[in-house]
């Protein structure tokens, strides 16, 4: 029992992490690391701790003293100028974007700033777009310091060149908003006003009301015609005037026949209108509108480099340290790299030892070596101490900048869906017309006082309001229910084109094996537990990325003291632990200048006591549920693989995938670009699945891209969807809910057919009565809405449902596994 | 059956007023983020600011 009491896990107040053996004790709390017991402490001296009431454990686990120069760049007033939203004497108001908020705790923290600081005016939080509003006295406080205070606290702000651009589509949706407000109003006052049109007995209305009401409907009316309708009738009018019929032109059209018959009824007092059906259609229209705009303000499908660089670097002058912003780096200048840095340029090494990982760029995990003389690609990130570089190439002309460029504007063509409506609506509105006109002509001819409304009734009727509404309804609600399942959707087309697809490409290094997740298996004499203690304390000294997957490893083993510790870059580490030498590193280091054995896994060599123990082999960890996956996949689609990797791990993909699925190596971006082209020349309609920045080339080019990633808010290539990482598994019931909702779109626009043919026999008749479009229009484009969205509900929930089932069945499996292990642990 | 057009009147007034609610609504931006509004409510102030003033107090006691 003593040994259960020793190894109860300490679990860091501030951020929850497993504080190990020896965790930081301030305050007799435990802490992981001192970077959180000063958050704690800096918390603790402005009386901030109820941080910790609202959720347990809200903290931001950071590496320490990363943030030290990185902000220098907002002391240029020409950078930091940018970013100021109001600047008046010395009020400053500057919006920040951290990705970092992430609960309850983090809103209160970051609105009581001013307690930390008596500088900071105000602070609000936008939690949706993780954003903290700040308005601060800069004559007290610069911008790199609120920065910093924010850092401090674990809340890294992210400004990149990105922010600098001018911000754009910021005022849509409040407009869209404005519009629908405008509609509602009037919509539902001309509801309220032609009520006595819905019930029997109208015709016996007083005369002066009826003009009353219709003047009304007539007023209110006119705000919904010229303010919120006019982006439909301006569509359509540009439409015409490039001899394209879209489906704005049969809605305008319906519009304004509408809005001219019911005013014409109205000042002639002949009857009441339309006004209503008027107005209900454009109100639905901008719901609808509404309704696929809304989702996800925080994620961003169009990405460019820009996004990812930062501001800018130190640039050495002098032996000076300066900091530069990156589009005024030249060929020639002498940067500075810190850890953790992102490389902006392509560059020759100078200056220390480089370890770079490319995983931004390549998807690959395993960080690369670089001696001094060696070139580096803009992408990449130093790991380790800071490097210096001269640049080769401007930030444009880089690769990476040219690899985002080279594919630009490629993809523009438009949605089968999209065509097909705009397709129906062009003969839609010739034969509305042509049934109209004959109509017209067949009553000039018989009783000519009906012909005038006859053609007018016609185009009322036919007015394709649920022709256009059940699209913007059912895809708009698909995506926002798949939203919630993990796949966030960059438009409503997405939805469509997940149908079409006949083919799925995957890219294997961070897609269907997890970049950050490394299967660690030992070749040699079995590891006694004083091995693997020895190990696991070693380790916990370096911070190479290899030592630190070793010391994550072995999980539940406490480090102990190490005396004596040494660290070669690029070779190993070595040290003293309970008096026997521990060495670990590359064969070259262990073995002593002997060549290494060609594999292609990486490897991690231990000796003790100039012993060889073995070797670890580090591969890597494919995704939980890829089996079954691919398996269920496997009947309907062509399943491809590209790597850009070695085929080190061929055996493992030919037995998950299907013999007849090809799978490639040694793949750079163009080629995967290239064969994506080359399916599609096929007339294969592809999904690409991808994550780094190697495959945002294909993802492009391929019908539908999607990015995986395992934080949705962080790194995406431009693509048309974000797929959470835990939710890889869950592919194919993601194509099951795009299938079923196109086909309620299908059944929508039946409904909507139906409706019209009904109407139609009504109007040709030249008998429409007010009573029968007073019923027949606002009960067509509820009835598709309501349609569209509850099918569309209905399937998606089914779906979370099941979801939510297997959840718990796991978890309480889990929870089974860990109390079986408890009860054995205690006996 | 005139009041019909009193009544109307004032509906609209109404209805009016609640239009220029909303729209205030949304220019103040009330649309734009939806949860940290329902958590800010819950967050104390006043209990915070009373208990610094009862530790400035007790700092004070302690100095004199």
């Amino acid at each position: 029992m003593k040994m259960q009491e020793e190894s109860k896990k300490y679990i860091c107040i501030h951020c929850g992490d497993d504080c190990g053996k020896h965790p930081v004790i301030w305050d007799g709390k435990p802490f992981c690391c001192s970077g959180c017991s000063t958050v704690y402490q800096l918390l603790n001296e402005n009386e901030l701790c109820s941080y910790y009431n609202i959720e347990s454990t809200p903290g931001i686990r950071v590496e320490e003293g990363k943030f030290k120069e990185k902000y220098a760049f907002l002391d240029d007033e020409e950078i930091s100028s940018k970013l100021y939203e109001f600047s008046e004497d010395a009020i400053r108001k500057v919006s920040l974007y951290i990705p970092g908020i992430h609960c309850s705790s983090c809103i209160w923290l970051l609105e009581h700033l001013n307690v930390l600081n008596k500088a900071v005016l105000k602070s609000t939080v936008n939690f949706v777009k993780k954003e903290v509003t700040v308005t601060f006295n800069s004559e007290e406080l610069s911008l790199r310091e609120l920065a910093e205070l924010l850092a401090s606290i674990h809340y890294i702000p992210e400004i990149t060149l990105d922010n600098l651009q001018e911000k754009k589509n910021q005022d849509a949706n409040k407009k869209l908003l404005y519009k629908i407000g405008v509609a509602g109003f009037s919509f539902g006052n001309i509801m309220l006003l032609s009520l006595p049109e819905y019930v029997p007995g109208s015709e016996y209305l007083e005369s002066h009301f009826k003009s009353f009401f219709g003047m009304m409907n007539f007023l209110l009316v006119l705000p919904v015609l010229f303010y919120s309708g006019n982006d439909y009738i301006i569509s359509a009018f540009k439409g015409l005037k490039h001899k394209f019929i879209n489906i704005d032109v049969p809605i305008s059209l319906g519009i304004i026949t509408l809005f001219i018959q019911s005013s014409f009824e109205i000042f002639t007092s002949t009857g009441s209108g339309y006004m209503d059906s008027l107005t209900g259609l454009i109100f639905f229209l901008l719901i609808g509108k509404w309704y696929q705009s809304k989702s996800y303000q925080a994620l961003s499908f169009e990405r460019d480099y820009r996004s990812y660089f930062p501001v800018a670097v130190s640039k050495i002058v002098d032996d000076k340290e300066e900091s530069t912003q990156i589009n005024k780096l030249k060929k020639g200048d002498i940067i500075l790299i810190r850890n953790q840095e992102l490389i902006p340029a392509d560059a020759i090494l100078t200056k220390g030892e480089a370890l770079i990982d490319y995983s931004f760029v390549t998807g690959e995990s395993k960080p690369v070596f670089k001696e001094s003389g060696d070139h580096i690609f803009a992408g990449g990130k130093q790991m380790g101490s800071a490097i210096e570089l001269t640049i080769e190439k401007d930030v444009i002309q880089s690769r990476l900048t040219q690899l985002w460029n080279q594919f630009e504007d490629e993809n523009t063509s438009g949605t089968k869906l999209n065509s097909l409506i705009d397709k129906i609506s062009k003969y839609f509105t010739f034969v509305i017309i042509a049934i109209g006109i004959f109509a017209g002509i067949y009553w000039l001819l018989n009783d000519s006082t009906k012909a005038v409304f006859a053609f007018t009734s016609v185009l009322i009727v036919a007015c394709p309001c649920a022709l256009a509404l059940s699209a913007p309804f059912a895809l708009g609600n698909t995506m926002r229910l798949m939203g919630r399942l993990g796949i966030y959707l960059k438009s409503s087309d997405v939805v469509e084109k997940l149908n079409s697809i006949t083919t799925i490409v995957f890219d294997k290094t961070g897609t269907i094996t997890q970049a950050d997740e490394v299967k660690v298996s030992f070749n040699g004499e079995e590891l006694s537990d004083e091995d693997i203690i020895a190990i696991k304390s070693l380790t916990r000294h370096s911070t190479h990325i290899l030592s630190a997957t070793l010391y994550d490893h072995f999980k539940s083993i406490f480090p102990v003291t190490v005396s004596d510790y040494k660290e070669l870059p690029s070779m190993g580490i070595s040290g003293i632990v309970s008096g026997r030498e521990i060495k670990l590193g590359s064969a070259k280091y262990i073995h002593e200048g002997k060549t290494e054995t060609s594999s292609l896994n990486t490897e991690v060599y231990l000796s003790v006591d100039g012993k060889i123990k073995g070797h670890f082999e580090l591969s890597n960890q494919y995704r939980v549920g890829l089996n079954k996956l691919i398996s269920d996949l496997s009947p309907k689609f062509d399943l491809h693989v590209l790597s850009g990797d070695n085929d080190s791990e061929m055996e493992n993909l030919k037995n998950i995938f299907p013999k007849e699925s090809t799978i490639k190596f040694f793949q750079s971006p163009n080629d995967k670009l290239s064969y994506i082209n080359n399916l599609k020349a096929n007339n294969k309609s592809v999904l690409m699945i991808g994550d780094g920045l190697n495959d945002a080339g294909a993802l492009k080019v391929s019908d539908v891209g999607i990015s995986i990633a395992d934080d949705i808010y962080h790194f995406s290539p431009a693509c048309d969807a974000i797929l959470e990482a835990s939710k890889f598994q869950e592919l194919q019931s993601y194509l099951k809910i795009s299938a079923k909702s196109i086909l309620i779109v299908k059944l929508s626009f039946a409904l909507s057919f139906l409706y019209n043919i009904v109407g139609l026999y009504f109007a040709v008749q030249g008998i429409l009565s007010p009573i029968v479009a007073a019923l027949l229009m606002p009960v067509s484009s509820i009835s598709v809405v309501a349609f569209a969205s509850f099918t569309t509900s209905y399937f998606a929930r089914n779906k979370e449902k099941n979801n939510n089932s297997v959840n718990e069945s796991k978890i309480d499996s889990d929870k089974a596994v860990s109390s079986v292990k408890k009860s054995v642990q205690l006996n | 059956m005139s009041v019909i057009f009193v009544l109307i009147a004032v509906s609209m007034v109404v209805a009016g007023g609640f239009l220029i609610g909303f729209l205030w609504a949304v220019k103040k931006g009330q649309y734009e983020d939806t949860y940290s509004p329902s958590v800010r409510i819950l967050f104390d102030d006043m209990e915070k600011e009373e208990q610094k003033e009862e530790l400035e107090k007790t700092k004070e006691e302690k100095n004199n």
